[in-house]
C-alpha cells in the first residue's frame, strides 16, 4: 500500500485548480454523452468515465506532454485529459468527418497521437501488451518518455498482463502499468474472478513493484504514478499500480446493473473527487465559490460548444470506405 | 397443433437445456453466461436449472478457458463454450486451430474433440472495427472443424441441438442483432442434419444464396425482385463447412443464374469457394457470372452512413440480380 497519505505532501492551489477543472469536464462531457445517447446521436457501445475522473487528473499533473498514454474502450476521460479537444471527442461520439478518428473509430477508439493518445482499444487485455510496445520505442530511440499503459480489473486475468509483464522486467521498459480498478468487468465483481483479490500483487510474480492506490484522491494518484514515472525515466523498468475507483454508471448504456447494490453506488459518490478538491480549493485555499462559478460556467460552454460543434460538423464522405487502411495510396482493393 | 412462436435466444436456450437434460457430460462456459443470465439473456435461467457446476462464468480469459474446454472435450465431456462475440475468440484461435481442429489428426484417431463454441458474429450497428468482423470464410478455411451460421429461430435450435450431439468440434455462428428475432419454433423435439443447406424461397428466374442476418437482404432483394415479376429463389447456406454446394447446384441448374451475398470480407470468402464449385462442376448451366456481395475490403467504420456503404444491401442486390439477368436498369 502507499506509505504516503493525502495530507503528507502538499499540492500547490493552481494544482487543485487544474485538478478540478479537468475532472468536471471530463463528468460534464460524459454527462452530456449519457444524454446524447439517449437522444440517439450516439450510437453503438458507449462506456462513461464518470467516478473514475481522479485517476486521469493525477496521472496528468504526475507525467509530462511526451508521455504516451494507452487504454482500454472506456477511454473518453483519459483522452480528453490528454489533451484531445472535447470538440473532435463529441465529434467522434456522432460519427463525424470533425473527429478525433475521423469518425472512424466512435466511442470506443478515440486516437491523437499528436497528443501522444495511442487509443481506445476494444479487445479486452490487448493494449497491454500494446502499451509495453510504446515503451520499448522510446527505449529503442533513447528518450526518457514512459508509456501509461490503462486497463481494467477484468482485463487483469487476461494471458497477455503475464506475458508483458515478463517481458516489460525482462526488458526494463520504461512502462506503468494502470490497472483501473472499478471493482467490476461488466456484471462480474472482482471477487469472482480470481483467488487474487488484490491485482498489484500480481506484479510480485515478476518481481515488479506494485501498489495498491487510492482512486478517489488525485493527490494518490498523483503520489504513485510519479514515483512508478521516476523510476521508469530512471531505466528502473516498469511498475503496477492498481488504482482503486469506482464508476458510477453501468458498464455500458445498455446495463441494468443488478450486481450491486444503490447502497454501494451511493458509498463511492459520498468520495467524489470533484467534491472533495472543490471543498479543498474553498477551505484550505480560501477560493471565493464566485472563482468556482467562473470555471464550472466555462466547462459548460466547452461542453456545449462540443455539441454545437459535433451537430453542425459533416459526416465522412462516402469514399472514406477504403481510405485509411493501408497508408499505400493505391492499395488494389477488391471491388466486385 | 399450431406452432409456437418464440425468440430466437429462447430457441439457442431450449437446444443448450434440452441437450444437458439428456446428456450429463455436456456443461456451459463462457463470461457472464450463469449470474448475469448472459450478455444477451441467451442463458437466461439455465444458472438456476442446472446450477454452478454445469453453468459456469468465467473471467475475461478466452485463451485459458477455452484451453480448458477443449482439453475436458479430449478427456470425456462435451463442453459449449460461449464467446460474448466471436471478436473475442481471436485470442484463442490457436485452441480451435491447433488444438481442438487437428487432435484427432494429430493422435491417429486417438482423440476426438466434441465441443462446440458459439456466439454472435459480425456487424451489430455501429460497433467499429474492432467488434464487426464476420468469420465464417475463416474457420470454414480449417479443416477438421464444421461451421454452422443461423439465420432464424427454428434452424438455430435444431443445428445447436445436432452440434451439441456432434463428435466433431463445431463453431456455431448467431447474430447480436437477430436474438430477439421471433420465428416459429414446435414444441416437439427435432434436429436439423448440418451440412444442409435450406430453400427459403423457391423461384425459377436466378438463385440468391446467403446465411446468418444477409438472409435477410437475400429474402427483401427477391420480395422487390417479385414486384417486378422476377423470381428468386432464396437458398439458406445454414451450414458453411461442410458446404452443400450440391443444393446450390440442382437451384442454379434451374435458374442459370447465381448470386451470393454474406457479409464476410471478399478475399477467400464463402462465396469464392461456392462461386469456383458452381463454375466447376455447373459450368454448362451458366447464362451469366457468378456474382457476389460481401461487406467492403476494409475493417467496418463506425461512422452511420460508412457502415451503410460497408454492408451488403437490398438495393445493391436488387441490382446485381438484374445483371445477371442482363435487364436494363
Ligand atoms: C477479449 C474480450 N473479451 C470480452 C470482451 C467484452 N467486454 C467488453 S468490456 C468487458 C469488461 C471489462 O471489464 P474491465 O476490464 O474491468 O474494464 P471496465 O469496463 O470496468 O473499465 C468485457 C467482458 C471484449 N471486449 N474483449
Ligand atoms: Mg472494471
Amino acid at each position: 500500500m502507499s506509505t504516503t497519505t493525502k495530507e503528507s505532501v502538499k499540492f500547490t492551489k493552481e494544482t487543485y485548480l487544474y485538478w478540478y477543472e479537468l475532472m468536471l469536464l471530463l463528468r460534464k462531457f460524459e454527462e452530456k454523452a449519457g444524454q446524447l445517447y439517449g437522444m440517439q446521436k450516439i450510437r453503438g457501445f458507449c462506456h462513461l468515465y464518470i467516478g473514475q475522473e481522479a485517476l486521469a487528473a493525477g496521472c496528468m499533473t504526475a507525467t509530462k506532454p511526451d508521455d504516451t498514454f494507452i487504454t482500454a474502450y472506456r477511454d473518453h476521460g483519459l483522452a480528453i485529459a490528454k489533451g484531445i479537444t472535447p470538440k473532435a471527442c463529441m465529434a467522434e461520439l456522432y460519427g463525424k468527418a470533425t473527429g478525433c478518428s475521423k469518425g472512424k473509430g466512435g466511442s470506443m477508439h478515440f486516437f491523437g497521437v499528436k497528443e501522444r493518445f495511442f487509443g481506445g482499444h476494444g479487445i479486452v487485455g490487448a493494449q497491454i501488451g500494446t502499451g509495453a510496445g510504446l515503451a520499448f520505442a522510446e527505449q529503442y530511440k533513447g528518450t526518457d518518455s514512459v508509456s501509461l499503459t490503462f486497463f481494467g480489473d477484468g482485463a487483469a486475468r487476461q494471458g497477455m498482463l503475464h506475458e508483458t509483464f515478463n517481458l516489460a522486467m525482462l526488458w526494463k521498459l520504461p512502462v506503468i502499468f494502470i490497472c483501473e480498478n472499478n471493482n467490476y468487468a461488466m456484471g462480474t465483481s472482482v471477487q469472482r474472478t480470481s483467488n487474487v483479490i488484490d491485482i498489484y500483487k500480481l506484479a510480485d510474480a515478476y518481481e515488479m513493484p506494485g501498489d495498491s492506490v487510492d482512486g478517489m484522491s488525485p493527490e494518490a494518484v498523483h503520489e504513485a504514478v510519479a514515483r512508478a514515472v521516476k523510476r521508469a525515466r530512471e531505466g528502473g523498468g516498469p511498475t503496477l499500480l492498481e488504482i482503486k475507483t469506482y464508476r458510477y454508471k453501468g458498464h455500458s448504456m445498455s446495463d441494468p446493473q443488478k450486481y450491486r447494490t444503490k447502497e454501494e453506488v451511493e458509498e463511492y459518490k459520498q468520495r467524489d473527487p470533484i467534491e472533495y478538491t472543490r471543498e479543498k480549493l474553498v477551505n484550505d485555499f480560501k477560493v471565493p465559490e464566485s472563482e468556482i462559478e467562473v470555471i464550472n460556467d466555462r466547462v459548460k460552454a466547452e461542453v456545449d460548444e462540443s455539441v454545437k460543434f459535433a451537430e453542425e460538423s459533416p459526416w465522412p464522405s462516402d469514399d472514406e470506405l477504403l481510405k485509411d487502411v493501408y497508408i499505400q495510396q493505391d492499395y488494389p482493393f477488391i471491388v466486385d | 397443433m399450431a406452432n409456437r412462436v418464440i425468440q430466437f435466444r429462447e430457441a439457442l436456450r431450449e437446444a443448450m437445456s434440452e441437450e444437458m437434460r439428456r446428456d450429463e457430460r455436456v456443461y456451459l462456459m463462457g463470461e457472464e453466461v450463469a449470474e448475469y443470465n448472459g450478455a444477451y439473456k441467451v442463458s437466461q435461467g439455465m444458472l438456476d436449472e442446472f446450477g454452478p457446476k454445469r453453468v459456469i462464468d468465467t473471467p475475461i480469459s478466452e485463451l485459458g478457458f477455452t484451453a480448458v474446454a477443449v482439453g475436458s472435450a479430449q478427456n470425456g465431456l462435451r463442453p459449449i463454450v460461449e464467446y460474448m462475440t466471436w471478436n473475442f475468440a481471436v485470442l484463442p484461435l490457436d485452441q480451435i486451430l491447433n488444438t481442438a481442429s487437428k487432435m484427432l489428426a494429430m493422435s491417429g484417431g486417438q482423440v476426438g474433440c466434441p465441443i462446440v463454441f458459439r456466439g454472435p458474429n459480425g456487424s451489430a450497428g455501429q460497433l467499429g472495427a474492432q467488434h464487426s468482423t464476420a468469420f465464417e470464410s475463416l474457420y470454414a478455411n480449417i479443416p477438421g472443424l464444421k461451421v454452422i451460421s443461423v439465420s432464424n429461430p427454428y434452424d438455430a435450435k435444431g443445428l445447436l441441438k445436432s452440434a451439441i450431439r456432434d463428435d466433431d468440434p463445431v463453431i456455431f455462428m448467431e447474430s447480436e442483432v437477430m436474438y430477439g428475432d421471433k420465428g416459429e419454433v414446435p414444441e416437439e423435439e427435432y434436429l436439423i442434419p448440418i451440412g444442409k443447406a435450406d430453400i427459403k424461397r423457391a423461384g425459377s428466374d436466378v438463385t440468391i444464396v446467403s446465411f446468418n442476418k444477409m438472409m435477410k437482404v437475400a429474402l427483401g432483394a427477391a420480395e422487390e425482385l417479385a414486384k417486378e415479376n422476377i423470381n428468386a429463389e432464396v437458398i439458406d447456406l445454414r451450414t458453411i463447412r461442410p458446404l452443400d454446394w450440391h443444393t446450390v447446384l440442382e437451384s442454379v441448374k434451374k435458374t442459370n443464374r447465381l448470386v451470393i451475398v454474406e457479409e464476410q470480407w471478399p478475399f477467400a470468402s464463402v462465396s469464392s469457394e461456392l462461386a469456383y464449385t458452381i463454375q466447376k462442376e455447373g459450368f454448362d448451366y451458366l447464362d451469366a457470372p457468378v456474382r457476389r456481395i460481401t461487406s467492403a475490403d476494409a475493417p467496418m467504420h463506425y461512422a452511420p452512413n460508412l457502415v451503410a456503404a460497408y454492408l451488403p444491401d437490398v438495393p445493391r442486390t436488387v441490382k446485381l440480380v438484374k445483371e445477371v439477368m442482363y435487364l436494363k436498369k
